[in-house]
């Protein structure tokens, strides 16, 4: 393999990570933007796909689900996020960890995606760098190919 | 609503009781909608984390979701979808529930 995976399992039932300096500072800087955003309750269409209703037609029951949900369910984006911050710099992860990073970077992906009005096609264009918004396009696809990586190590347990 | 003003409506309604049970008996169902974000592999992994679902099984619903838009990945009392809906917005799949 031309580039190494940058996730590994170990023999303790963890995770060696593999990532660049470059790549570690994204991934430091990234989730304070997001928690950022989260904490201004912007009204913002990623942030609303991060949020989905649970019922379709039903406003008292998607009234009570959120009253019951909302507060639980942002805390759990923070702690991912947070952790992600927190442990950007690791060459170790446990499988616990791991399992936050998997859903930190998928609510990354799932507000940048939404910004960048991405569909299944984006996948297979080659990206232009003339492109307005060819940085963000980037920082998506790197995501992309961060969580298919950590995907398949964590997919890794279930044999 | 007060007894004396609904007493003729009830008596209109073929055993009310009843039917209010079936209503109830009626299984809630939990759906997964297509989005262009979440990745085939990680929608398959989150299928098998979150109901034990073996591999072949967490990929035909994925793909069944892709392909025909959305898929019913759970069913149950309606505390039991509610709960599964959140675990599953939790992950950041695109989950709703109702009523089949």
């Amino acid at each position: 393999m031309l580039v190494p995976s940058p996730i590994e399992p170990d023999r303790e039932g963890g995770y060696r990570l593999r990532l660049s300096d470059g790549e570690r500072e994204l991934l430091r800087t990234l989730p304070g933007e997001l928690r950022a955003l989260l904490d201004s309750k912007h009204e913002d269409p990623g942030l609303r796909r991060l949020f989905p209703p649970a019922y379709e037609q039903d406003e008292e029951g998607e009234a009570e689900y959120r009253g019951l949900m909302a507060d639980e369910l942002l805390e759990g984006r923070r702690a991912a996020l947070r952790l992600v911050e927190e442990t950007a710099g690791r060459d170790r992860l446990s499988a616990e960890e791991l399992d936050g990073w998997l859903r930190a970077l998928n609510d990354l992906r799932l507000v940048l995606g939404t910004r960048l009005d991405v569909t299944e096609e984006t996948y297979e264009t080659e990206l232009d760098p003339a492109h307005p918004q060819a940085y963000e396009l980037s920082v998506y696809a790197y995501l992309t190919w961060l969580q298919e990586q950590l995907v398949a190590a964590a997919a890794g347990e279930f044999g | 609503m007060t007894g004396v003003a609904s007493a003729p409506a009830e008596l209109e309604t073929e055993r009310p009781a009843e039917r209010e049970e079936e209503e109830r008996d009626r299984p809630w169902i939990v759906l997964v909608w297509n989005d262009p974000v979440n990745l085939m592999s990680y929608v398959t992994f989150v299928l098998q984390k979150l109901f034990g679902y073996s591999r072949d099984k967490a990929t035909k619903l994925m793909l069944q979701v892709h392909n025909e838009g959305k898929a019913v990945v759970s069913s149950g009392t309606r505390e039991k979808a509610e709960h599964d809906v959140a675990r599953l917005h939790a992950h950041g799949l695109w989950a709703t529930l109702r009523q089949d």
